[in-house]
Order: C-alpha cells, then structure tokens, then sequence
C-alpha cells in the first residue's frame, strides 16, 4: 500500500475549474419524470404532476424537486473541458486537470452536500460551474482510501443562485 | 419522542415521518435513467462483488432523494430545504428496505419563517445507519 495517493501535481491542481457547462431548457416533462423516478413505486406529489394544481401552490406552478439535476444525459453547451472523458474512467477528474492519476479500480460517492437557492423551474436555462476543492486520505476497511471533493455552483438564466453543491468521491 | 405530522408544530426532539423503499433495480434503474447514472456498481452483482461488497448497490444520490422525499413530505409546500448534506457510509445492498428518518434538533422563528435544524439519516432493515447526515428547513408560519 502506497503512502500517499496525493501526488504534488494533484494538490498543485486545487481550486482549478472541471467543468463548465450550460443545461437545455428545464422542462415540465424533466421534472415529472425526475419526481416519478425518486417517489417510485408511489406517485410523486401532486405539485409535480399537475401543472394546474401547482400554480395554486405558493410556489406559483410547477418547480423541480431540489436534487434535480439538469445536466443529466447531455447539455446544451460543454464550455469546459470539450469533451468529458469516460465517466466510468476512475482518474477523469485527473485527467481533466491535466495532471496523472492514482489510477485506482474502485470508487463510489462518499458524501453530498447541497445548499440551495432560488428553485428550477421549467424553462429555466442552469450555468455549473466545477472545481476541484481538494484531496484528503485516510486508511479504512479497503485500505489507503482517496477522498476527492468537487464543488459545484450552478446559477440560472437571471444569474440567481441555484444551488451550491459539494460531492465527495471515494477512490481504493 | 413525539411524531410531528407538520414542520408547523414542530418542537426539538420531535421525529418525522419516516420515507420508506424496498430497493433493487427497479428502482435504480428509473433512477438511473433520469439522472444516466448507469454505473455497473449499480446495475450488475458481479461488479458490486468486485468492489467489496455483497450485491450490487443503490445511488448514494437517490439516498440523498429519499431524505429531500421525507423533508418535502413534512414540510408540505410552504417549506424549502435550504441545506441538506449527508455521508454514504454503508451501502444499500439489494434487497434491502431503506427508511429515513429525521428528528428536529433545533428551531428558530422570526419574520414569519419557521427555521428548522434536523439531523436525518437512511437506516437498514437492522436499524444500522447507512447514510447519516443533518438539513435545514425554512417553513412559513
């Protein structure tokens, strides 16, 4: 087992961007769909089926669950990086930053943090914008574990604040 | 400790109702499918073998959607989440019934808003604690 994980290359690339990129339209058929997915087997709340019910919520008309995500499947405008490397590639985030990777063989989601702002709406165009927030390691049950945190911010088409999100993943 | 139907009435210590899953693929996969996680982690035995693990396991992001699913269910539409963050430290295997839960830890009123501090979390069949995590909700009073 490795001392370290973390190379000088990896911690001289905190705070750089990963990615930058613009979402389609936010769509009433988005959100449905989304709502079906995370209330299954139960229908999701009215609010988010019924385009006449929800404008008579306080949230005047339909408005996306909070952990939506609008860059799902393809976005609209990949400023950064142009082409995103293989999402089953465990060293992507290196290999966006330019710098080598651990090159470990497994990896899975170690914690979510989110605050949130203004709600998403159908419509609604979301800018995120990504950056390495930093490397930290610690020995558990798979031995030396790598811990990468990405910050992401994503903003809509008035420049309000969406949401804040921080993402750990856990590489071994 | 009391249940608490309505974030309106909420006092610390009071538990929320609680959002429960059996889960397997057929949840995972229409997760899948609206967030193209299609990750084999999550979609094949063999791969979550490989990784340590018994079975093939759930999203950690739709763990993180049953706890938004308990807070909206209490909250009802006057309330907002305005942070939620969690840690995925046992995995949901397949088969296994998810229940979150949550208790009110702390609450403060002011310009008719109700803020509301909750430590919640996902638990096994066991009771075991699979992803434990604190939010905070706003609520119009």
């Amino acid at each position: 087992m490795p001392e370290s994980y973390i190379t000088d290359a990896m911690r001289g690339a905190i705070g750089t961007e990963t990615e930058r990129r613009v979402s389609y339209p936010v769509s009433a058929s988005d959100i449905r769909r989304w709502a079906l997915a995370v209330y299954y087997p139960e229908l999701p709340p009215r609010e988010y089926i019924d385009e006449d019910y929800a404008a008579q919520q306080p949230s005047g008309g339909i408005i996306a669950p909070q952990e939506f995500n609008p860059f799902a499947w393809l976005v609209a405008k990949r400023i950064w990086p142009e082409v995103l490397p293989d999402r089953l590639n465990l060293d992507r985030i290196e290999i966006i930053l330019g710098v080598p990777g651990p090159g470990l063989k497994s990896g899975f989601n170690g914690s979510n943090e989110a605050e949130y702002g203004v709600p998403m709406r159908p419509g609604d165009v979301i800018t995120g914008v990504a950056r390495l927030a930093g490397y930290s390691e610690r020995s558990g049950r798979f031995g030396l574990m790598l811990f990468t945190t990405i910050e992401d911010t994503w903003t809509n088409q008035n420049n309000e604040t969406v949401k804040r999100y921080r993402n750990t993943l856990i590489r071994y | 400790m009391t249940q608490t139907e309505t974030a309106r009435t909420a006092k610390v210590g009071d538990t929320l109702p609680t959002f429960q899953r059996t889960t397997g693929f057929h949840n995972w996969n229409r997760y899948a499918a609206v967030n193209d996680e299609f990750v084999p982690l999550h979609m094949d035995d063999e791969a979550g073998r490989a990784a340590g693990f018994p079975t093939a396991f759930g999203m950690g992001n739709l763990q993180f959607a049953y706890m938004h699913n308990m807070i909206r269910n209490w909250t009802g539409a006057e309330g907002w989440i305005t942070r939620i963050g969690c840690q995925f430290r046992s995995v949901n295997t397949r088969g296994m019934t998810v229940t979150t839960r949550g208790v009110v830890t702390a609450i403060r009123e002011g310009d008719g808003t109700k803020t509301i501090d909750l430590d919640v979390w996902t638990e096994d069949d066991d009771g075991n604690k699979l992803a434990p995590g604190t939010a905070t909700v706003t609520v119009r009073t």
